[in-house]
Protein backbone atom coordinates (compact mmCIF):
# COMPACT_ATOMS: atom_id res chain seq x y z
CA UNK A 1 0.00 0.00 0.00
CA UNK A 2 1.17 3.53 -0.73
CA UNK A 3 0.09 6.56 1.32
CA UNK A 4 -3.55 6.72 2.50
CA UNK A 5 -6.19 7.68 -0.07
CA UNK A 6 -9.86 8.51 0.40
CA UNK A 7 -12.88 9.26 -1.71
CA UNK A 8 -14.19 12.68 -0.71
CA UNK A 9 -17.11 13.09 -3.07
CA UNK A 10 -19.20 11.44 -5.77
CA UNK A 11 -21.53 12.54 -8.53
CA UNK A 12 -23.90 10.58 -10.72
CA UNK A 13 -26.20 11.38 -13.59
CA UNK A 14 -29.81 10.27 -13.67
CA UNK A 15 -29.17 7.05 -15.57
CA UNK A 16 -31.50 5.82 -18.27
CA UNK A 17 -32.20 6.46 -21.91
CA UNK A 18 -30.85 10.00 -22.05
CA UNK A 19 -31.54 11.21 -25.56
CA UNK A 20 -32.22 14.64 -24.00
CA UNK A 21 -28.47 15.32 -23.78
CA UNK A 22 -25.40 14.86 -25.96
CA UNK A 23 -22.62 12.62 -24.63
CA UNK A 24 -20.41 15.49 -23.32
CA UNK A 25 -23.47 17.08 -21.67
CA UNK A 26 -24.21 13.80 -19.92
CA UNK A 27 -20.64 13.56 -18.62
CA UNK A 28 -20.71 17.19 -17.49
CA UNK A 29 -23.80 16.41 -15.42
CA UNK A 30 -21.78 13.91 -13.32
CA UNK A 31 -18.72 16.16 -13.13
CA UNK A 32 -20.83 19.14 -11.98
CA UNK A 33 -22.44 16.88 -9.37
CA UNK A 34 -19.08 15.85 -7.85
CA UNK A 35 -17.92 19.47 -7.74
CA UNK A 36 -21.17 20.43 -6.06
CA UNK A 37 -20.77 17.55 -3.60
CA UNK A 38 -17.21 18.51 -2.64
CA UNK A 39 -17.27 22.27 -3.07
CA UNK A 40 -14.18 21.92 -5.24
CA UNK A 41 -13.63 23.44 -8.69
CA UNK A 42 -11.81 22.19 -11.77
CA UNK A 43 -8.68 24.23 -10.91
CA UNK A 44 -8.25 22.21 -7.67
CA UNK A 45 -7.83 18.94 -9.59
CA UNK A 46 -4.32 17.59 -10.31
CA UNK A 47 -5.29 15.04 -12.97
CA UNK A 48 -8.18 13.23 -14.64
CA UNK A 49 -8.78 9.52 -15.25
CA UNK A 50 -11.51 8.56 -17.67
CA UNK A 51 -12.82 5.31 -19.11
CA UNK A 52 -15.48 3.53 -21.13
CA UNK A 53 -16.13 0.04 -22.34
CA UNK A 54 -15.13 -0.35 -26.02
CA UNK A 55 -14.92 3.23 -27.26
CA UNK A 56 -16.96 2.45 -30.32
CA UNK A 57 -20.11 2.09 -28.22
CA UNK A 58 -21.03 5.60 -29.41
CA UNK A 59 -19.14 5.41 -32.72
CA UNK A 60 -16.45 7.81 -31.52
CA UNK A 61 -12.96 6.54 -30.70
CA UNK A 62 -10.97 7.50 -27.60
CA UNK A 63 -13.79 9.46 -26.04
CA UNK A 64 -11.55 11.10 -23.42
CA UNK A 65 -10.61 13.55 -26.17
CA UNK A 66 -14.24 14.25 -27.06
CA UNK A 67 -15.11 14.59 -23.38
CA UNK A 68 -12.09 16.71 -22.37
CA UNK A 69 -14.14 19.87 -21.88
CA UNK A 70 -16.92 18.08 -20.02
CA UNK A 71 -14.29 16.71 -17.61
CA UNK A 72 -12.38 20.02 -17.47
CA UNK A 73 -9.14 18.20 -18.23
CA UNK A 74 -7.45 20.87 -20.38
CA UNK A 75 -4.09 21.86 -18.93
CA UNK A 76 -3.93 18.71 -16.79
CA UNK A 77 -2.56 15.20 -17.17
CA UNK A 78 -5.29 12.85 -18.43
CA UNK A 79 -5.32 9.07 -18.55
CA UNK A 80 -7.74 6.60 -19.99
CA UNK A 81 -8.20 3.17 -18.44
CA UNK A 82 -10.22 0.61 -20.34
CA UNK A 83 -10.82 -2.95 -19.14
CA UNK A 84 -14.21 -3.74 -20.64
CA UNK A 85 -16.94 -4.16 -18.01
CA UNK A 86 -14.46 -3.72 -15.17
CA UNK A 87 -13.44 -0.30 -16.52
CA UNK A 88 -15.17 1.58 -13.70
CA UNK A 89 -13.22 -0.21 -10.98
CA UNK A 90 -10.03 0.10 -13.04
CA UNK A 91 -10.55 3.88 -13.25
CA UNK A 92 -10.93 3.94 -9.47
CA UNK A 93 -7.75 1.86 -9.11
CA UNK A 94 -5.86 4.20 -11.45
CA UNK A 95 -6.95 7.27 -9.50
CA UNK A 96 -6.08 5.49 -6.25
CA UNK A 97 -2.58 4.51 -7.47
CA UNK A 98 -1.98 8.07 -8.63
CA UNK A 99 -2.77 9.60 -5.24
CA UNK A 100 -1.20 6.71 -3.25
CA UNK A 101 2.05 7.23 -5.16
CA UNK A 102 2.35 10.74 -3.76
CA UNK A 103 2.41 12.31 -7.21
CA UNK A 104 -1.04 13.90 -6.90
CA UNK A 105 -3.37 15.08 -4.12
CA UNK A 106 -6.71 15.35 -5.90
CA UNK A 107 -7.68 13.14 -8.84
CA UNK A 108 -10.98 13.24 -10.70
CA UNK A 109 -12.14 9.83 -11.95
CA UNK A 110 -14.93 9.75 -14.53
CA UNK A 111 -16.66 6.70 -16.02
CA UNK A 112 -19.21 7.12 -18.78
CA UNK A 113 -21.22 5.34 -21.44
CA UNK A 114 -24.12 6.18 -23.71
CA UNK A 115 -25.28 2.74 -24.66
CA UNK A 116 -28.51 3.77 -26.31
CA UNK A 117 -26.62 5.54 -29.09
CA UNK A 118 -25.25 2.35 -30.62
CA UNK A 119 -25.79 -1.40 -30.64
CA UNK A 120 -24.32 -2.54 -27.35
CA UNK A 121 -24.05 -6.27 -28.04
CA UNK A 122 -22.59 -5.69 -31.51
CA UNK A 123 -19.99 -3.39 -29.96
CA UNK A 124 -19.19 -5.72 -27.10
CA UNK A 125 -18.77 -8.70 -29.36
CA UNK A 126 -15.88 -6.87 -31.05
CA UNK A 127 -13.77 -7.70 -27.98
CA UNK A 128 -13.69 -11.24 -29.40
CA UNK A 129 -11.48 -11.81 -32.44
CA UNK A 130 -13.38 -12.33 -35.70
CA UNK A 131 -11.95 -15.72 -36.73
CA UNK A 132 -12.77 -18.01 -33.80
CA UNK A 133 -14.74 -16.86 -30.77
CA UNK A 134 -16.91 -14.12 -32.26
CA UNK A 135 -19.18 -16.63 -34.02
CA UNK A 136 -20.23 -18.35 -30.83
CA UNK A 137 -20.32 -16.02 -27.85
CA UNK A 138 -23.44 -14.01 -28.78
CA UNK A 139 -22.55 -10.91 -26.79
CA UNK A 140 -22.44 -10.70 -23.03
CA UNK A 141 -25.52 -12.81 -22.24
CA UNK A 142 -24.15 -15.83 -24.11
CA UNK A 143 -20.87 -15.88 -22.22
CA UNK A 144 -22.44 -15.41 -18.82
CA UNK A 145 -25.14 -17.98 -19.51
CA UNK A 146 -22.54 -20.62 -20.30
CA UNK A 147 -20.60 -19.73 -17.19
CA UNK A 148 -23.64 -19.84 -14.92
CA UNK A 149 -24.57 -23.17 -16.34
CA UNK A 150 -21.10 -24.65 -15.81
CA UNK A 151 -21.25 -23.53 -12.19
CA UNK A 152 -24.73 -24.98 -11.61
CA UNK A 153 -23.74 -28.34 -13.04
CA UNK A 154 -20.38 -28.40 -11.23
CA UNK A 155 -21.93 -28.06 -7.80
CA UNK A 156 -25.01 -30.14 -8.52
CA UNK A 157 -27.42 -27.29 -7.89
CA UNK A 158 -30.88 -28.17 -9.18
CA UNK A 159 -32.20 -26.18 -12.10
CA UNK A 160 -35.35 -25.28 -10.13
CA UNK A 161 -33.43 -23.99 -7.14
CA UNK A 162 -31.02 -21.83 -9.12
CA UNK A 163 -33.93 -20.52 -11.19
CA UNK A 164 -35.82 -19.57 -8.03
CA UNK A 165 -32.78 -17.92 -6.45
CA UNK A 166 -32.04 -15.93 -9.62
CA UNK A 167 -35.67 -14.80 -9.76
CA UNK A 168 -35.49 -13.77 -6.10
CA UNK A 169 -32.41 -11.65 -6.86
CA UNK A 170 -34.24 -9.98 -9.74
CA UNK A 171 -37.31 -9.24 -7.61
CA UNK A 172 -35.36 -7.79 -4.66
CA UNK A 173 -32.98 -5.67 -6.77
CA UNK A 174 -35.84 -4.24 -8.82
CA UNK A 175 -37.51 -3.38 -5.52
CA UNK A 176 -34.28 -1.78 -4.21
CA UNK A 177 -33.94 0.43 -7.29
CA UNK A 178 -37.03 2.40 -6.26
CA UNK A 179 -35.00 3.85 -3.37
CA UNK A 180 -32.09 4.88 -5.60
CA UNK A 181 -32.85 8.23 -7.25
CA UNK A 182 -30.29 7.58 -10.01
CA UNK A 183 -31.36 4.03 -11.00
CA UNK A 184 -32.52 3.38 -14.56
CA UNK A 185 -35.11 0.59 -14.33
CA UNK A 186 -37.80 1.12 -11.75
CA UNK A 187 -40.44 -1.54 -12.10
CA UNK A 188 -42.22 -3.99 -9.86
CA UNK A 189 -41.54 -7.58 -10.85
CA UNK A 190 -42.80 -10.83 -9.34
CA UNK A 191 -41.08 -14.22 -9.17
CA UNK A 192 -43.43 -15.44 -11.91
CA UNK A 193 -42.67 -12.42 -14.12
CA UNK A 194 -38.97 -13.31 -14.02
CA UNK A 195 -39.44 -17.05 -14.48
CA UNK A 196 -41.79 -16.59 -17.43
CA UNK A 197 -39.93 -13.77 -19.15
CA UNK A 198 -38.66 -14.26 -22.70
CA UNK A 199 -35.50 -16.36 -23.05
CA UNK A 200 -32.52 -14.25 -24.11
CA UNK A 201 -29.79 -16.86 -23.80
CA UNK A 202 -30.98 -19.84 -21.78
CA UNK A 203 -31.06 -19.99 -18.75
CA UNK A 204 -31.01 -16.18 -18.78
CA UNK A 205 -34.39 -14.52 -19.35
CA UNK A 206 -35.20 -10.88 -19.97
CA UNK A 207 -35.61 -9.94 -16.28
CA UNK A 208 -32.33 -11.66 -15.39
CA UNK A 209 -30.48 -9.13 -17.57
CA UNK A 210 -29.37 -5.53 -17.00
CA UNK A 211 -30.59 -2.74 -19.29
CA UNK A 212 -28.65 -0.62 -21.77
CA UNK A 213 -28.18 2.63 -19.88
CA UNK A 214 -26.79 6.07 -20.60
CA UNK A 215 -24.97 7.46 -17.61
CA UNK A 216 -21.82 8.83 -16.04
CA UNK A 217 -20.24 8.82 -12.62
CA UNK A 218 -17.52 11.08 -11.22
CA UNK A 219 -15.52 10.46 -8.05
CA UNK A 220 -12.76 12.54 -6.43
CA UNK A 221 -9.86 10.72 -4.76
CA UNK A 222 -7.81 12.68 -2.21
CA UNK A 223 -4.67 12.36 -0.15
CA UNK A 224 -4.88 12.32 3.67
CA UNK A 225 -3.57 15.87 3.77
CA UNK A 226 -6.39 17.05 1.48
CA UNK A 227 -9.02 15.14 3.48
CA UNK A 228 -7.92 17.08 6.58
CA UNK A 229 -7.60 20.39 4.77
CA UNK A 230 -11.03 20.15 3.15
CA UNK A 231 -12.62 18.68 6.28
CA UNK A 232 -14.59 16.11 4.25
CA UNK A 233 -16.09 12.89 5.57
CA UNK A 234 -13.83 10.35 3.85
CA UNK A 235 -14.37 6.85 2.50
CA UNK A 236 -10.90 5.40 2.91
CA UNK A 237 -9.52 2.96 0.37
CA UNK A 238 -8.72 -0.09 2.51
CA UNK A 239 -7.70 -2.50 -0.21
CA UNK A 240 -7.64 -3.08 -3.96
CA UNK A 241 -7.34 -6.26 -6.00
CA UNK A 242 -7.39 -6.91 -9.72
CA UNK A 243 -6.83 -10.15 -11.61
CA UNK A 244 -7.23 -11.38 -15.18
CA UNK A 245 -7.62 -14.76 -16.86
CA UNK A 246 -6.15 -15.96 -20.15
CA UNK A 247 -7.86 -14.61 -23.25
CA UNK A 248 -9.67 -17.62 -24.70
CA UNK A 249 -12.96 -18.38 -22.99
CA UNK A 250 -12.34 -22.14 -22.96
CA UNK A 251 -8.80 -21.90 -21.54
CA UNK A 252 -9.66 -21.43 -17.88
CA UNK A 253 -12.22 -22.73 -15.44
CA UNK A 254 -15.10 -20.29 -15.11
CA UNK A 255 -17.03 -22.32 -12.51
CA UNK A 256 -14.09 -22.05 -10.10
CA UNK A 257 -13.29 -18.52 -11.16
CA UNK A 258 -9.76 -17.70 -10.08
CA UNK A 259 -9.63 -14.10 -11.31
CA UNK A 260 -12.66 -13.19 -9.17
CA UNK A 261 -11.48 -15.16 -6.13
CA UNK A 262 -7.89 -13.90 -6.27
CA UNK A 263 -8.87 -10.24 -6.82
CA UNK A 264 -11.01 -10.44 -3.67
CA UNK A 265 -8.32 -12.29 -1.74
CA UNK A 266 -5.76 -9.59 -2.51
CA UNK A 267 -8.13 -6.78 -1.51
CA UNK A 268 -9.07 -8.61 1.72
CA UNK A 269 -5.40 -9.10 2.57
CA UNK A 270 -4.72 -5.37 2.24
CA UNK A 271 -7.86 -4.49 4.20
CA UNK A 272 -7.19 -7.11 6.89
CA UNK A 273 -10.52 -8.85 6.23
CA UNK A 274 -10.68 -12.49 7.36
CA UNK A 275 -14.41 -13.24 7.26
CA UNK A 276 -15.98 -11.08 4.55
CA UNK A 277 -19.60 -12.06 5.24
CA UNK A 278 -19.24 -11.00 8.87
CA UNK A 279 -16.95 -8.03 8.48
CA UNK A 280 -18.41 -6.33 5.39
CA UNK A 281 -21.58 -4.31 5.86
CA UNK A 282 -22.39 -3.80 2.18
CA UNK A 283 -21.20 -5.26 -1.10
CA UNK A 284 -21.84 -3.60 -4.43
CA UNK A 285 -21.28 -6.68 -6.59
CA UNK A 286 -21.25 -6.18 -10.36
CA UNK A 287 -24.38 -8.10 -11.32
CA UNK A 288 -25.43 -7.63 -14.94
CA UNK A 289 -26.98 -11.12 -14.73
CA UNK A 290 -28.84 -12.58 -11.75
CA UNK A 291 -27.22 -16.00 -12.06
CA UNK A 292 -23.73 -14.58 -12.12
CA UNK A 293 -24.29 -12.60 -8.92
CA UNK A 294 -24.51 -15.87 -6.98
CA UNK A 295 -21.24 -17.10 -8.45
CA UNK A 296 -19.58 -13.89 -7.27
CA UNK A 297 -20.86 -14.38 -3.71
CA UNK A 298 -18.96 -17.65 -3.68
CA UNK A 299 -15.81 -16.31 -5.38
CA UNK A 300 -15.68 -13.51 -2.80
CA UNK A 301 -15.96 -15.94 0.10
CA UNK A 302 -19.41 -14.80 1.25
CA UNK A 303 -20.22 -18.52 1.35
CA UNK A 304 -18.86 -21.84 0.13
CA UNK A 305 -19.08 -23.09 -3.46
CA UNK A 306 -22.60 -24.11 -4.45
CA UNK A 307 -24.11 -22.65 -1.27
CA UNK A 308 -25.28 -19.28 -2.57
CA UNK A 309 -28.75 -20.20 -3.95
CA UNK A 310 -29.93 -21.46 -0.54
CA UNK A 311 -28.62 -18.36 1.21
CA UNK A 312 -30.15 -16.07 -1.41
CA UNK A 313 -33.54 -17.68 -0.87
CA UNK A 314 -33.12 -17.23 2.90
CA UNK A 315 -32.58 -13.49 2.36
CA UNK A 316 -28.96 -13.45 3.59
CA UNK A 317 -27.96 -10.90 0.93
CA UNK A 318 -31.01 -8.62 0.89
CA UNK A 319 -30.98 -5.10 2.33
CA UNK A 320 -32.06 -6.36 5.74
CA UNK A 321 -29.98 -9.52 5.52
CA UNK A 322 -26.65 -10.44 7.06
CA UNK A 323 -24.64 -8.88 4.21
CA UNK A 324 -26.55 -6.38 2.07
CA UNK A 325 -25.62 -6.86 -1.57
CA UNK A 326 -26.44 -4.20 -4.17
CA UNK A 327 -28.89 -2.16 -2.09
CA UNK A 328 -28.73 0.38 -4.94
CA UNK A 329 -30.48 -2.10 -7.23
CA UNK A 330 -27.05 -2.75 -8.72
CA UNK A 331 -25.97 -3.27 -12.29
CA UNK A 332 -29.11 -5.32 -12.89
CA UNK A 333 -31.18 -2.11 -12.85
CA UNK A 334 -28.57 0.36 -14.19
CA UNK A 335 -25.72 -0.41 -16.56
CA UNK A 336 -23.93 2.41 -18.40
CA UNK A 337 -20.96 0.06 -18.65
CA UNK A 338 -17.93 2.39 -18.50
CA UNK A 339 -19.54 4.10 -15.50
CA UNK A 340 -20.95 1.00 -13.85
CA UNK A 341 -17.88 -0.13 -11.88
CA UNK A 342 -17.31 3.43 -10.68
CA UNK A 343 -20.97 3.63 -9.62
CA UNK A 344 -20.29 0.53 -7.48
CA UNK A 345 -17.35 2.40 -5.90
CA UNK A 346 -19.42 5.59 -5.47
CA UNK A 347 -22.27 3.65 -3.86
CA UNK A 348 -19.83 1.92 -1.50
CA UNK A 349 -18.39 5.35 -0.59
CA UNK A 350 -21.87 6.75 0.08
CA UNK A 351 -22.68 3.77 2.30
CA UNK A 352 -19.59 4.01 4.54
CA UNK A 353 -20.05 7.77 4.92
CA UNK A 354 -23.74 7.38 5.78
CA UNK A 355 -24.87 9.37 2.76
CA UNK A 356 -26.76 6.74 0.74
CA UNK A 357 -30.17 8.22 1.55
CA UNK A 358 -33.19 5.95 1.25
CA UNK A 359 -31.07 2.88 0.52
CA UNK A 360 -28.56 3.48 3.33
CA UNK A 361 -27.59 0.35 5.27
CA UNK A 362 -27.69 1.63 8.87
CA UNK A 363 -24.25 2.02 10.41
CA UNK A 364 -22.33 0.69 7.39
CA UNK A 365 -18.58 0.99 8.00
CA UNK A 366 -16.97 -1.37 5.52
CA UNK A 367 -18.02 -1.93 1.92
CA UNK A 368 -16.87 -3.86 -1.12
CA UNK A 369 -17.15 -2.58 -4.69
CA UNK A 370 -16.59 -4.88 -7.66
CA UNK A 371 -16.67 -4.99 -11.43
CA UNK A 372 -16.05 -7.68 -14.03
CA UNK A 373 -15.15 -7.45 -17.69
CA UNK A 374 -14.05 -9.07 -20.92
CA UNK A 375 -15.19 -12.48 -22.12
CA UNK A 376 -15.26 -13.44 -18.43
CA UNK A 377 -11.66 -12.33 -18.25
CA UNK A 378 -11.17 -9.56 -15.65
CA UNK A 379 -12.23 -8.86 -12.07
CA UNK A 380 -11.49 -5.83 -9.91
CA UNK A 381 -12.31 -5.06 -6.26
CA UNK A 382 -12.05 -1.97 -4.08
CA UNK A 383 -12.74 -2.05 -0.33
CA UNK A 384 -13.81 1.21 1.31
CA UNK A 385 -14.06 1.94 5.01
CA UNK A 386 -15.18 4.76 7.27
CA UNK A 387 -11.94 4.57 9.26
CA UNK A 388 -8.36 4.77 8.07
CA UNK B 1 -37.12 15.07 -20.25
CA UNK B 2 -40.46 14.85 -22.00
CA UNK B 3 -39.28 16.88 -24.95
CA UNK B 4 -37.89 15.06 -27.97
CA UNK B 5 -34.58 16.40 -29.27
CA UNK B 6 -33.04 15.77 -32.64
CA UNK B 7 -30.56 12.97 -33.28
CA UNK B 8 -28.14 12.20 -36.13
CA UNK B 9 -27.83 8.77 -37.71
CA UNK B 10 -24.31 7.70 -38.55
CA UNK B 11 -22.54 4.47 -39.42
CA UNK B 12 -18.99 3.11 -39.42
CA UNK B 13 -17.80 0.37 -41.72
CA UNK B 14 -14.08 -0.24 -41.81
CA UNK B 15 -12.19 -2.88 -43.81
CA UNK B 16 -9.48 -4.95 -42.11
CA UNK B 17 -7.10 -7.69 -43.16
CA UNK B 18 -5.82 -9.57 -40.10
CA UNK B 19 -2.62 -11.65 -40.29
CA UNK B 20 -3.10 -15.21 -39.03
CA UNK B 21 0.58 -16.11 -38.74
CA UNK B 22 1.86 -19.64 -39.29
CA UNK B 23 -0.03 -21.40 -36.50
CA UNK B 24 -3.57 -20.19 -37.22
CA UNK B 25 -2.89 -20.68 -40.95
CA UNK B 26 -2.03 -24.32 -40.35
CA UNK B 27 -5.00 -24.77 -38.02
CA UNK B 28 -7.43 -23.41 -40.62
CA UNK B 29 -5.79 -25.41 -43.44
CA UNK B 30 -6.61 -28.41 -41.26
CA UNK B 31 -10.27 -27.37 -41.15
CA UNK B 32 -10.33 -27.61 -44.93
CA UNK B 33 -9.20 -31.25 -44.64
CA UNK B 34 -11.74 -32.01 -41.88
CA UNK B 35 -9.04 -32.09 -39.22
CA UNK B 36 -9.02 -30.30 -35.88
CA UNK B 37 -5.47 -29.49 -34.84
CA UNK B 38 -4.22 -28.85 -31.37
CA UNK B 39 -0.69 -28.81 -30.03
CA UNK B 40 1.10 -29.73 -26.85
CA UNK B 41 2.99 -27.47 -24.48
CA UNK B 42 6.47 -28.92 -23.86
CA UNK B 43 6.48 -27.44 -20.36
CA UNK B 44 3.05 -28.06 -18.78
CA UNK B 45 2.13 -30.91 -21.14
CA UNK B 46 -1.37 -29.58 -21.80
CA UNK B 47 -2.92 -30.19 -25.21
CA UNK B 48 -4.48 -26.93 -26.38
CA UNK B 49 -7.07 -26.55 -29.12
CA UNK B 50 -7.15 -24.58 -31.39
CA UNK B 51 -3.36 -24.94 -31.80
CA UNK B 52 -1.34 -21.96 -30.51
CA UNK B 53 2.09 -20.59 -31.26
CA UNK B 54 2.85 -20.27 -27.53
CA UNK B 55 1.43 -21.58 -24.26
CA UNK B 56 -0.59 -18.81 -22.59
CA UNK B 57 0.46 -20.06 -19.14
CA UNK B 58 4.11 -21.15 -19.63
CA UNK B 59 4.95 -18.54 -22.31
CA UNK B 60 7.11 -21.08 -24.18
CA UNK B 61 6.74 -22.07 -27.84
CA UNK B 62 4.25 -24.90 -28.28
CA UNK B 63 5.57 -28.30 -29.30
CA UNK B 64 4.17 -31.34 -31.09
CA UNK B 65 1.10 -30.90 -33.33
CA UNK B 66 -1.75 -33.30 -32.64
CA UNK B 67 -4.82 -34.02 -34.70
CA UNK B 68 -7.33 -34.07 -31.86
CA UNK B 69 -10.50 -36.10 -31.59
CA UNK B 70 -13.60 -34.85 -33.37
CA UNK B 71 -15.68 -36.13 -30.49
CA UNK B 72 -15.99 -34.67 -27.07
CA UNK B 73 -18.17 -33.88 -24.10
CA UNK B 74 -20.50 -30.91 -23.77
CA UNK B 75 -19.26 -28.73 -20.90
CA UNK B 76 -21.52 -25.67 -21.20
CA UNK B 77 -24.02 -24.32 -23.70
CA UNK B 78 -26.35 -21.47 -24.26
CA UNK B 79 -29.38 -21.22 -26.48
CA UNK B 80 -29.27 -17.78 -28.06
CA UNK B 81 -32.51 -16.22 -29.10
CA UNK B 82 -31.82 -12.57 -29.77
CA UNK B 83 -30.09 -10.62 -32.48
CA UNK B 84 -27.61 -7.77 -32.69
CA UNK B 85 -26.33 -5.75 -35.64
CA UNK B 86 -23.94 -7.78 -37.79
CA UNK B 87 -24.35 -10.97 -35.71
CA UNK B 88 -22.24 -13.51 -37.59
CA UNK B 89 -24.38 -16.54 -36.68
CA UNK B 90 -28.10 -16.71 -37.40
CA UNK B 91 -30.24 -17.16 -34.25
CA UNK B 92 -31.56 -19.30 -32.75
CA UNK B 93 -28.27 -21.12 -32.21
CA UNK B 94 -26.49 -22.92 -29.40
CA UNK B 95 -22.99 -21.74 -28.55
CA UNK B 96 -21.11 -24.36 -26.57
CA UNK B 97 -17.90 -25.24 -24.80
CA UNK B 98 -16.83 -28.73 -25.78
CA UNK B 99 -14.04 -30.73 -24.20
CA UNK B 100 -12.63 -32.65 -27.17
CA UNK B 101 -11.30 -36.05 -26.08
CA UNK B 102 -7.66 -35.92 -25.06
CA UNK B 103 -7.45 -32.12 -24.83
CA UNK B 104 -7.00 -29.93 -21.75
CA UNK B 105 -9.05 -26.86 -22.67
CA UNK B 106 -12.61 -26.36 -23.91
CA UNK B 107 -13.26 -25.72 -27.60
CA UNK B 108 -15.87 -23.10 -28.42
CA UNK B 109 -18.32 -23.90 -31.24
CA UNK B 110 -21.98 -24.69 -31.97
CA UNK B 111 -24.26 -27.59 -31.06
CA UNK B 112 -26.75 -28.48 -33.77
CA UNK B 113 -28.13 -31.04 -36.16
CA UNK B 114 -31.65 -30.97 -34.71
CA UNK B 115 -34.61 -28.60 -34.73
CA UNK B 116 -33.80 -25.46 -32.74
CA UNK B 117 -37.06 -23.63 -33.27
CA UNK B 118 -38.78 -24.83 -30.09
CA UNK B 119 -36.76 -24.36 -26.93
CA UNK B 120 -38.73 -26.89 -24.89
CA UNK B 121 -37.79 -29.58 -27.41
CA UNK B 122 -34.17 -28.39 -27.42
CA UNK B 123 -34.05 -28.64 -23.64
CA UNK B 124 -34.98 -32.34 -23.85
CA UNK B 125 -32.09 -33.07 -26.23
CA UNK B 126 -29.22 -30.99 -24.88
CA UNK B 127 -27.63 -32.26 -21.66
CA UNK B 128 -24.37 -31.23 -20.07
CA UNK B 129 -21.84 -34.01 -20.34
CA UNK B 130 -23.40 -35.54 -23.46
CA UNK B 131 -21.14 -36.80 -26.27
CA UNK B 132 -21.00 -34.75 -29.45
CA UNK B 133 -19.20 -35.11 -32.78
CA UNK B 134 -18.12 -32.57 -35.42
CA UNK B 135 -20.23 -32.36 -38.59
CA UNK B 136 -18.46 -30.72 -41.53
CA UNK B 137 -19.61 -28.48 -44.35
CA UNK B 138 -19.32 -29.94 -47.85
CA UNK B 139 -17.84 -26.70 -49.12
CA UNK B 140 -14.92 -25.78 -46.85
CA UNK B 141 -12.90 -22.54 -46.90
CA UNK B 142 -10.21 -23.01 -44.23
CA UNK B 143 -12.53 -21.29 -41.73
CA UNK B 144 -13.85 -22.04 -38.24
CA UNK B 145 -17.33 -22.50 -39.75
CA UNK B 146 -16.03 -25.40 -41.88
CA UNK B 147 -17.35 -27.32 -38.89
CA UNK B 148 -21.09 -26.88 -39.31
CA UNK B 149 -21.72 -27.75 -35.64
CA UNK B 150 -21.19 -30.53 -33.13
CA UNK B 151 -24.02 -33.02 -33.20
CA UNK B 152 -25.19 -35.07 -30.21
CA UNK B 153 -24.27 -38.77 -30.57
Amino acid sequence: MGRPVAIIGVGQTYHGKRMDVSYPELVREAVMAVFKDTGLSPEDIDGVVSGTMPSMMEGIALTHFYLADAMQSAGKPIMKTETCGSTGVSIAHTAYYWVASGLADLILAVGHEKMNEGDSQATMTTVAEPFYQRYFISGAPGVFSMQSQMWTVRYGISEEKVRDAAAFISVTHHEDAFDNPYAHIKMKVSMDDVKNARIITYPVRLLDVCPNSDGACAVIFASEEMVKKLNRKPAWVKGVGYRGDEYFFGDSDKAVWESAAQAAKEAYKQAGIKNPRKELDVAEVYNPFTFQEMLFYECFGFCGPGESPDLVLKGTFTRNGELACDPSGGTLCTNPIGATGLIRVAEAALQVTGRAGAHQIPGAKLALAHAMGGVDQFNGIMILGSKL
Amino acid sequence: MAKEYKTIKTELRLPYELAYGATWTRFFEGMKEKKIYGNKCPKCGRVLVPARSFCPRCFVDMGEWIEVSQEGKLVAWCYTNYRYFGMPTEPPFIGALINLDGTDVNFLHLIGGFDLSNFDEVRKIVKNGMKVRAEWQDDRNAHIMDIRYFKPL
